[in-house]
């Protein structure tokens, strides 16, 4: 048996979707967070195997999925400092409590 | 034909990463989920080793799951009072995620049976050495990195100073 | 010489900005005296330079003509090489005398104004309109060419209107300026149409170069013609037009009468004295252009026979003393308009030496002082009395004897008895009436016995007619000491003024001349004169029912006269029923209604449609996020159909 790339897409891709579950249904922020991780994660994947499978000469799919780490770390960050401060203002962490923005 | 091993290792691999994301936007308990993430996390570190990406596998541990995770925990133990519950999921939001998701796997499922299906084996690929990741990562030649390299620890910089000042108490 | 120039057009401006700018910050003692230094100093400069004119050998050439001297001509606005406008300073004969005019009558005001508006306020304000005023005057009437002369025109224009709303707090003066602004400014438009088509075909703004060679000006015009009249005619009548608005002939005489709402000296300097002769002045300076065209002459003729006759007879119903002295200048600035339209035969030849042109510059200045004068005594007689009405007057000989002496010496004057001033005018006016055409010297002598009429009814309505009552205690008084100077100084003026030999220094062609009495002109202008202040004596010396049994017996002509012929009512009719009402009315609906109705309908269209949209705005994030992802995956779709 060979693993083909479409072996490797389909576990991806139901991370994906997973991820695409979790961001609309949760309604705790870090838990959209970590939904919000998971797509992330297999889109990352997904780089590094085209990479592999398609052009193994080359490195461009790993940096990319290299500097998407990054970035993701960063937002994290960014992302966890907002929702703490979020918290420290309204006591809560729930995103359908947080509407001031509307209309 | 790949060896018995690595298809072993290749169920491993993908039951691991399926089940614990799906725990992992199921769990009513956010400090499991995050543990949940942890170990798709792993998993995929363990794919990029698979692949002959040490170096990524080892940032992939490093950051995720030694950084963000960390990061997610404190996150999640600021935020929650003992005893919490998780929330109880409406069934609208449920059918409105279950929709979306659904739909996700449809269009992107289509396209992959159509498109990717057919495709080949993983062919050989020499090993990377450090040295080579290094000066990818640093050249300024062609198909090298070092400016998004510079970029991104610009961001990141900017990124440390925004968590700080968002976060601070006033 | 071009110092002086420069001086006499300097510091009135300097004036004007500094009392304009900073009079606010003086008292008003101090910004009057100012005022009047500004001025005085002014008169002096121009009396140099007018007299150094006239008698000084260097501005007359061998055979004796007067020179035109450019003391300076600048460019001051270059837009292509041909269209080039100036600002310069030139001084001929009519110049020279309407610098005298202007810069005596102007201190004089000044000087009056120290009394008459003291304790008003705004008085600093007032000074520097005046100051701007003179300034405007002397720009327009030592233009160099026709576009300086129409820039001054709209500066004098602007400071009329200025000082008519001078008591802006009442209702009647603002309209009043209003009034007489549109008014002019639309008689103005003809006045820039006649400027464009003449430079259009003359290719010219210069007034030397025009008038010096005028069948030059004949042969560029060619033969074009519109509507039946020469191009030519219709320059000359468009630009005439804008005389008519300025010296309010007949139709556009409307706005003086009302003007007469702003204080009193400002109508003695402006609605007397000097800008509203600037028509004449006008069409003095293009003279031997006018010249070329009969069909223009006779127009000015024209207009300027009917508007005397018909301000005279207005003149002799009105109730306010300065509406009558209002419509005597109307009637007064028509005999000059009328004397310089029979200057010419319309055969490029002025009829008996131009002798009308001289005429009428003689008139214009001997006018300008004896009808300063007059208005001044009503200022005094005014401020006396506090009412514009003679019927609160009455027989204030004994209270005012020095009013009651200069007013009698204006009267004189105007009735043209000699040896007043007017006498020597009016009679070359006649003369060269005569000498046109007998009708219109038969014509101008009714005119010219009417005049003596109601400036003898006013006279002795005023001062005569019954004893003055004594209205609470308040006896009228002689006016104050500044007020009294310029009186009695114009009141001598008006006695010697005839006796210049004025032809010696204006006429048509610059050329020097004795002039001469026609003695059966002067003979039965006097006794047509004395005839009419003797029916003016029956009438009013003594309160009697005559002039009650005249209304009486002629209704009719009575109701037309003492409302001015319905002119007001016309325009009236005219602007407020059929422009407003037909014109303006629909434009206004389509405006309100289409245009606006448009705009809001586009602005309600997206008023509602944003409040029914804006529950799509629910701040629930994982909404957004759905609606986007359900988006993305539907192009997807499609994106992915297509493609495969």
């Amino acid at each position: 048996m060979e693993i083909t790339l479409i072996y490797w897409l389909v576990p991806t891709l139901v991370m994906f979707c997973c991820g695409v579950y979790g961001f609309i249904t949760r309604k705790n922020m870090i838990a959209i967070l970590i939904s919000l991780e998971l797509m992330l994660n297999a889109v990352d994947i997904n780089f590094a195997l085209f990479n592999r499978y398609l052009h193994p000469e080359m490195m461009e799919g790993m940096f990319f999925t290299l500097f998407a780490i990054a970035i993701a770390a960063a937002e994290t960050a960014v992302a966890i400092a907002i929702i703490l401060n979020i918290f420290r203002s309204v006591k809560n962490v729930d995103v359908q409590g947080i509407d001031q923005m509307k209309f | 034909m790949d060896s018995v091993g690595s298809i072993i290792l290749y169920v491993v691999i993908a039951l691991v990463m399926i089940a614990c994301s799906v725990l992992a936007v199921t769990t009513r308990k956010i400090l499991r989920a995050a543990t949940y993430l942890l170990f798709t996390l792993f998993a995929a570190a363990a794919l990029y080793f698979m692949l002959g990406y040490e170096f990524l596998g080892a940032v992939q541990i490093a950051v995720y799951a030694g950084g963000i995770v960390v990061l997610f925990v404190f996150a999640i133990l600021l935020t929650s009072k003992p005893g919490d519950k998780a929330e109880k999921l409406t069934s609208k939001s449920h059918t409105l995620g279950m929709v979306a998701a659904l739909a996700m796997l449809c269009v992107a499922g289509y396209g992959l049976v159509k498109q990717v299906i057919s495709a080949t084996a993983m062919p050989q690929m020499a090993e990377q050495t450090m040295a080579e990741v290094g000066e990818t990562l640093m050249g300024t030649g062609h198909a090298q990195y070092l400016l998004p390299f510079e970029a991104v620890s610009v961001l990141l910089l900017a990124c440390i100073i925004g968590g700080v000042v968002i976060a601070r108490k006033r | 010489m071009t110092t002086l120039a420069i001086l006499i057009l300097a510091i009135p401006l300097f004036m004007f900005l500094l009392l304009g700018l900073l009079g606010m910050k003086m008292s008003h003692k101090l910004a009057g005296w100012l005022g009047c230094l500004g001025m005085g100093t002014t008169l002096v400069l121009a009396y140099t330079t007018a007299f150094t004119y006239y008698f000084d050998p260097e501005y007359t050439s061998e055979i004796g003509q007067r020179l035109q001297v450019l003391l300076f001509n600048e460019t001051w606005l270059q837009f292509t090489e041909k269209l080039v406008i100036n600002i310069g300073f030139l001084l001929d004969p009519i110049s020279a005398l309407m610098l005298v005019v202007i810069t005596t009558i102007s201190f004089l005001v000044h000087l009056y104004s120290l009394g008459y508006m003291e304790g008003e306020k705004g008085f600093q304000r007032y000074y520097a309109f005046l100051s701007l005023f003179s300034f405007s005057m002397l720009l327009l009437v030592v233009a160099t060419n026709i576009f300086q002369m129409y820039i001054g025109w709209e500066l004098v224009g602007a400071s009329s209107y200025l000082l008519i709303g001078f008591y802006y707090t009442k209702h009647s003066a603002v309209s009043a300026s209003k009034k007489a602004f549109i008014v002019t400014r639309f008689a103005d438009l003809g006045f820039l149409l006649g400027i464009l088509i003449l430079s259009f075909y003359t290719e010219t703004f210069d007034f030397i170069t025009l008038t010096s060679n005028p069948d030059a000006v004949l042969t560029r015009f060619g033969g074009a013609t519109f509507m039946g009249a020469s191009a030519l005619t219709w320059a000359l009548i468009l630009i005439f037009t804008g005389g008519m608005g300025k010296s309010a002939m007949m139709p556009l005489h409307i706005w003086l009468p009302d003007a007469m709402e702003g204080p009193t000296p400002v109508s003695a300097l402006i609605h007397a004295a000097t800008m509203v002769v600037a028509g004449v002045f006008l069409v003095a300076r293009m003279f031997p252009v006018y010249l070329l065209d009969f069909d223009a002459t006779l127009f000015i003729v024209c207009v300027g026979g009917i508007t005397a006759f018909y301000a005279a007879m207005v003149a002799c119903t009105q109730i306010d003393i300065k509406r009558v002295l209002a419509f005597s200048t109307i009637s007064q600035i028509a005999f000059m308009m009328v004397s310089l339209g029979v200057a010419s035969d319309g055969m490029g030849i002025p009829s008996h030496h131009g002798l009308g042109y001289m005429a009428s510059m003689f008139h214009m200045f001997t006018h300008a002082m004896f009808k300063a004068l007059l208005f001044l005594g009503a200022g005094a007689l005014i401020h006396a009395v506090h009412s514009n009405d003679y019927t609160a007057m009455h027989g204030l000989r004994k209270y005012m004897p020095i009013t009651h002496v200069t007013f009698l010496i204006g009267c004189l004057a105007i009735a043209g008895i000699p040896p007043f001033s007017g006498f020597f005018s009016k009679d070359e006016i006649l003369a060269a009436c005569y000498h046109w055409h007998p009708f219109i010297g038969l014509w101008m002598s009714m005119v010219a016995g009417l005049t003596a009429f109601y400036m003898f009814r006013l006279y002795y309505l005023i001062f005569w007619w019954k004893e003055h009552k004594v209205e609470h205690g308040h006896t009228p008084h002689e006016a104050p000491l500044p007020m009294r100077i310029p009186l009695i100084f114009l009141a001598a003026v008006s006695v010697v003024a005839g006796f210049i030999p004025f032809g010696h220094f204006v006429t048509w062609d610059r050329m020097p001349y004795d002039i001469h009495l026609d003695l059966a002109v002067a003979g039965s202008s006097i006794g047509i004169a004395l005839v009419a202040i003797f029916i003016a004596y029956k009438m009013y010396c003594h309160e009697n029912n005559a002039p009650a049994k005249m209304k009486a017996a002629l209704p009719a002509l009575w109701d037309w006269c003492h409302h001015r012929f319905y002119w007001d009512e016309l325009y009236m009719f005219i602007t407020h029923k059929i422009i407003f009402g037909l014109i303006c009315k629909p434009i206004a609906w389509f405006d309100r209604h289409i245009i606006d109705g448009t705009m809001d309908a586009f602005a309600i269209v997206t008023n509602k449609a944003s409040y029914a949209i804006r529950g799509l705005q629910s701040g629930q994030v994982q909404m957004y996020v759905w609606v986007y992802l359900i988006g993305a995956l539907l192009l997807a779709a499609v994106g992915i159909i297509c493609v495969f």
